[in-house]
């Protein structure tokens, strides 16, 4: 099953809803058969996910974590569409 | 029959069955599957132990710096670092504070749905942090534990939309839109970064921080469990040089080298935080999305408030510069407790980090990047001292050897604390009583105001009014953080 991960500094707070809203634009977008998960930067490893989602404030520090979307705004909902249809095109899930 | 509700006690006072109860009515309320639910409930049971057993990781990094710092400096050295005070926590207060943490959402629920403060506070685990806070304090009050759970998802419930409404008018500057707000403990901190800010504007020369070369390469800062062992140990060696090596070898390490003793020490501490926080995360993995999901159906236009690294991306250099900024009050206030011969309250790395990086964004926003600085620095003071005068409000939690971090929890704790002190129980009752009804008095008021000038608007020299008010927030919608500031 391909896996989508929400990544931030403590795993806690930003990244479970950038995990939330990735699950509703997935439901949105009516593509199935990506799990989608958040955890902290420390515990992740590039085999963690095949897609790992960070907002640019961390994009230095999330490099070499295999396909990393880097996320100008984390709260901007159109911007995540975007980028999560276009993850899911590469990892071979459309709608 | 005595025996059966004995049972059904030992089961139901369990803080880790309460917290895997509410995961199950949250699961239940998204209409999950049969295995969904089974699942989730029991990660949620596992979730709590698991949390709890960090508690005893952190305790037994903790006690010896406790024991060295008092050889060290005969006072009291406080870590301030909320997973590991509120694990600790929990093990004495963990069903008041899972019960005030569950029924506090109601009441957000309905304070959103029914007032102007439309904000909901979905920064799950510090809601969780300030839920066992207010079950101290109100246990430390003497109330009884009915009472403490019914009074304290008040306090919960008035905290959770009042703190992001006291961040939101510097909110709108940094995001450009009024549909999002902060929610997290260090909001009272941040907001006074705006504040100051503001205050020293003067005629807003200063410009955005935005607009400034800073050097990059410092994104090992944002791994939590490197960035907690590294400060810890740096924190573990300097009071260890001041115990002096034998006093250490002979009482404390069993007699192995100091130095290795103390950075192993440093590294269990980190260890323990970081199992705190597996243990919240699976906590919460059930509950919040029941609570964003039934929000949603049931306020209108309401505004999620989230964790501070939302605003990080607005501005990265005020991010560094307010982590700074704030770290040096942080170290400031120290050396003016250690003068005075208080207790001391060491800078906590993260929460000089996430709300020190916050209240750089806010102060940019609000003033540029004297803003950033000067208000960053009044974060960093404020979650130095606010800790030092909540630690008598806590009871025997203030005789730990960590506290709560953020500026919330002095600010909303001492309002308690400070009632509790002046009236007793009764003080304590009327004061929540009087905050909701504070909420509700301002909502017709504003609602007053804003069928007033709809009225108004008729009016010829009211259009123009009006047209100044929309120039106004058009340009309050352009982010400041790329707007520079003359």
């Amino acid at each position: 099953m391909t896996k989508f991960l929400a990544v931030c500094s403590t795993g806690l707070g930003s990244s479970f809803m950038v995990h939330m809203n990735i699950e509703k634009v997935l439901k949105e977008l009516g593509i199935s058969g990506i799990e989608v998960d958040h955890a902290d930067l420390g515990s992740v490893s590039p085999s963690s996910a095949d897609a790992v989602f960070v907002g640019s404030d961390l994009a230095e520090a999330a490099a070499g974590l295999g396909d990393v979307v880097v996320l100008t705004n984390i709260i901007d909902i159109n911007e995540l569409r975007a980028k999560v249809s276009d993850a899911a095109a590469r990892h071979g899930h459309t709608a | 029959m005595d025996a059966v509700i004995d049972v059904l006690l030992d089961i139901f006072t369990k803080p880790a069955v309460i917290v895997a109860l509410i995961a199950l009515i949250g699961l239940a309320a998204q209409s999950k599957s049969f295995s969904d639910v089974l699942k989730g409930t029991v990660r949620t049971l596992v979730g709590f132990l698991v949390l709890a057993a960090g508690a005893g990781v952190v305790v037994t990094a903790l006690n010896p710096f406790g024991e060295m710092f008092q050889h060290a400096f005969n006072v009291q050295g406080v870590v301030p670092n909320n997973e590991a005070i509120v694990a600790q926590v929990l093990l004495d207060y963990g069903s008041a504070a899972a019960l005030i943490f569950f029924f506090g959402m109601i009441v957000n629920i309905a304070l959103a749905a029914t007032t102007r403060f439309k904000y909901i506070y979905l920064s799950g685990h510090v809601a969780f942090y300030i839920a066992a806070m207010f079950a101290v304090i109100l246990g430390v009050a003497g109330f009884a534990p009915w009472a403490v759970v019914l009074w304290g998802s008040i306090a919960q419930g008035v905290y959770m939309v009042v703190s992001p409404a006291l961040v939101q008018p510097f909110m709108r500057r940094v995001t450009g839109t009024d549909d999002v707000a902060l929610g997290h403990t260090g909001g009272a901190g941040i907001a006074l970064s705006g504040l100051v800010a503001l205050i020293t504007r003067g005629k807003g020369t200063s410009k955005s921080t935005e607009e400034m070369n800073f050097p990059k390469g410092l994104g090992f800062l944002r791994d939590t469990t490197v960035i907690v062992a590294l400060s810890m140990a740096v924190i573990y060696v300097i009071v260890g040089l001041f115990a002096g090596a034998p006093y250490i070898e002979n009482e404390l390490s069993n007699g192995d080298n100091f130095i290795v003793y103390l950075l192993l020490l440093a590294a269990n501490f980190s260890a323990g935080v970081f199992i705190i926080l597996a243990g919240v995360r699976v906590v919460l993995a059930e509950i919040v999305p029941a609570f964003k999901g039934i929000s949603e159906k049931l306020v209108k236009n309401a505004k999620p408030a989230l964790d501070v690294p939302i605003v990080f991306t607005f501005a990265p250099n005020a991010v560094l510069i307010g982590f700074l900024a704030s770290f040096v009050g942080g170290i400031v206030s120290m050396a003016a407790m250690v003068a005075m011969g208080t207790a001391v309250i060491i800078p906590g790395v993260v929460a000089h980090f996430m709300t020190g990086a916050a209240s750089g964004v806010i102060g940019n926003a609000a003033g540029g990047r004297r803003g950033a600085m000067l208000g960053a620095f009044a974060n960093g003071v404020a979650i130095s001292f606010l800790p030092l005068f909540l630690l008598p409000v806590l009871g025997n939690v203030g005789l730990a050897n960590a506290t709560f971090s953020d500026a919330d929890y002095g600010v909303f704790g001492l309002i308690l604390g400070g009632l509790s002190a002046a009236g007793g129980q009764v003080a304590i009752i009327v004061g929540l009583i009087a905050s909701v009804a504070v909420l509700y008095v301002l909502t017709f008021v504003l609602r007053a105001r804003d069928k007033a000038l709809a009225a108004a608007t008729n009016t010829p020299e009211a259009r123009e009014v009006e047209a100044d008010l929309t120039d106004e927030a058009g340009r309050a919608a352009t982010p400041p953080a790329v707007t520079p500031r003359h």
